[in-house]
């Protein structure tokens, strides 16, 4: 199968979308060509599709957001670009308190079929204000979904099935995945959301995890079977809603548990998880579940120190032999 | 067909009315949540709605039972709602700040003051990219004014020329604080010039001078002119909410816009034209009377929800 990136896959998955649906359109800051948005992520698609359908926005993310969620509720499909995550807090009344919630409020009258993409992350020194990982808070929010691929495949999968979907939904992308490369098919398909996948099998442990983390896991994984130890590893790939079931599973399968992700561990999505397997599948634990992430520190700016701060694969690797007995290790 | 200043009347007597009779009911106890009134700005509400067709659209405030009324809401959908019942507007799950009927173009009034005016915009770049002719129309207080969202919404919707009207209802108080003491030019609409957009200032307790500039602002708007703001000169006449004290204002003020009801001012004129009398104004209120007891009749005997609408419509 050809291989592209991270960031072709999403491309693609617009540029479909775009051409198959009419009511599909693109607003955001610095989006349109030749700019082709800060992370190139739409380069083409203006020229291809005019600029009334991929079209730049004043640097307003409150009225971005707004004005996506009065499309959606008058019948376009807007996909709104923020060009980070950290600057959704700019937006996010407008995606708290209005995306999340017109459906409900409205009784079931309207419905709001609005993606928001951003991207998240540490790993080009871009600090504390363009690296935050803050996608607990909206997997907070009932009425929004939380959608975070970690491969091209997935990324492109996933974004269909968000602009196809009826709910508005935090599409979070991450900047060091950009350049990644995995197997994408010709062919027009979708992943669904809400549903993790199992990327390697194994007897010992589970590592859940999702976005750039996974990759970390992986290799985490691959080190780990160098000493004896089977791995399982999950991506969640969405992480609102929460697909419990394939984590019980797995956890029933290797009766101990870590959970990885880039976002600090304080609050993140990491502690639900571990609240829902002890509720639901605590006979089946063996081990204490260990969480692995961020420090509770602003990212730092210094590559040095960031990585003081932001997890990796050696982290994963610690956590798991943590709670592997010497046995299974040696 | 009815002279349209009756209809007028007619209209502004409904909203004033409902609002009378929710706070009565309110008092005794029976709505929960909290109630603001728009007494006093009800030729705004019926002005401006009076030019708009079914299929336009409109977005209000936390203030929006005129707005929502004016623009055709039942009101017994509306009382249903109040009343937090099963067949209210939004089947009991909005409330007063949140009533939606996207079967006649009312998108939301809002519980975040300033919210609806960048989704006005959004709603008026669907109509633009759809090409339906289809106004919007957000309403929002002085106080929205000074919020981000007013700046980015006029801004984008400016920059992009869409078919919004923009209608500020200058009722002199963001909540207890004073115009006086939240922005030091009160007129609102000298802000239009910011955005390079026409910002009309008019009574907004004459209601023909408010449909009058509403009409001239769609036609430019429907001829791809782009939006206006207008800036209705009016007075909220009750408290930001039902039980508010009003300790905030002066008395004096209130007198001066008191004999500016507009209600009143209109039934004057209408009276020097001949169009009404004793027997015709009754008529009118009986009719209104007859309606309200009606609906607040349907509200009571509605059903309150099922216990599972409370998991209902969180997704699709």
């Amino acid at each position: 199968m050809r291989q592209i990136t991270y960031r072709q896959a999403l491309f693609e998955g617009m540029r479909e979308e775009l051409q198959r649906d009419p009511k599909v359109f693109i607003m955001g800051e610095d989006i349109e060509d030749p700019f082709g948005g800060s992370y190139k992520v739409t380069k083409g698609l203006s020229s291809e599709f005019g600029r009334e359908r991929v079209r730049n926005t004043p640097i307003s993310e409150l009225a971005i957001a707004g004005a996506a969620v009065g499309a959606a509720i008058t019948g376009m499909r807007p996909i709104a670009e923020i060009m980070y995550l950290d600057f959704t807090t700019l937006s996010i009344d407008q995606i708290v308190n209005q995306a999340a919630k017109i459906r409900y409020m409205s009784g079931g009258q309207i419905e709001v079929p609005l993606v928001i993409r951003t991207q998240e992350g540490s790993g080009n020194a871009s600090a504390a204000q363009h690296g935050q990982c803050l996608e607990a808070w909206y997997a907070h929010v009932p009425g929004l979904k939380v959608v975070m691929p970690a491969t091209p495949f997935d990324a492109k999968g996933l974004l269909k099935s968000s602009v196809r979907d009826n709910n508005p939904i935090v599409f979070i992308e991450n900047k060091m995945l950009y350049n990644v490369k995995g197997e994408v098919p010709n062919e027009d398909y979708t992943v669904p959301i809400g549903k993790a996948r199992v990327i390697q099998e194994g007897m010992d442990v589970t590592i859940v995890s999702y976005s750039r983390m996974v990759h970390e896991a992986l290799q985490a994984a691959a080190k780990l079977k160098e000493k004896g130890i089977s791995v399982e590893v999950i991506d969640l790939r969405t992480i609102s809603p929460l697909d419990m079931e394939t984590i019980l599973e797995s956890v029933a399968k290797t009766h101990r548990l870590v959970i990885a992700h880039e976002a600090v561990v304080n609050g993140g999505i990491g502690g639900e998880i571990a609240a829902r397997v002890i509720q639901d599948g605590f006979d089946e634990l063996d081990a204490p579940i260990q969480r692995v992430g961020a420090r509770s520190v602003p990212l730092p700016f210094s590559p040095l120190l960031e990585k003081q701060v932001v997890a990796n694969a050696q982290d994963i690797i610690i956590a798991v032999e943590s709670i592997i007995p010497q046995r299974i290790g040696m | 067909m009815e002279n349209y200043l009756i209809h007028y009347y007619r209209e502004m007597m409904r909203i004033r009315r409902f609002e009378q009779s929710a706070s009565s009911i309110y008092e005794k106890g029976e709505l929960p949540g909290f109630l603001h009134l728009s007494i006093g700005q009800e030729a705004v509400a019926v002005g401006v709605c009076s030019q708009l067709n079914k299929e336009d659209y409109i977005l209000t405030t936390h203030r929006g039972h005129g707005h929502v009324l004016a623009k055709g809401m039942k009101m017994k959908e509306m009382f249903a709602e109040l009343f937090a019942k099963k067949t209210g507007s939004n089947r009991g799950k909005g409330g007063s700040m949140h009533i939606m009927d996207s079967k006649i173009g009312v998108l939301g009034a809002n519980g975040v003051v300033g919210a609806g005016i960048p989704i006005a915009a959004g709603v008026g770049l669907s109509s633009q990219m759809q090409q339906n002719g289809r106004m919007t129309v957000a309403f929002f207080g002085d106080g929205a004014s000074n919020t981000g969202a007013f700046h980015e919404g006029l801004n984008m919707a400016a920059v992009w020329n869409l078919p919004v009207l923009f209608v500020c209802e200058n009722n002199k108080f963001s909540e207890s604080t004073s115009i006086r003491n939240h922005q030091r030019n009160r007129c609102v609409a000298d802000r239009a010039m910011a955005y390079g957009i026409p910002g009309i200032q008019v009574d907004g307790n004459d209601v023909e001078a408010v449909a009058n500039v509403t009409a001239e602002a769609i036609e430019r708007a429907r001829r791809g002119e782009g939006p206006t703001l207008i800036e209705a000169d009016t007075y909220r006449l009750m408290g930001h909410y039902l039980g508010d004290k009003v300790e905030y204002r002066s008395e004096s003020e209130y007198e001066h816009w008191k004999n500016r009801d507009p209600i009143e001012l209109l039934e004057q004129r209408l009276r020097k034209a001949g169009l009404i009398d004793d027997p015709k104004k009754q008529a009118i209120l009986e009719e209104i009377e007859k309606e309200i007891r009606e609906s607040i009749d349907f509200a009571r005997r509605s059903p309150e929800p099922d216990q599972d609408d409370a998991f209902l419509h969180v997704y699709q």
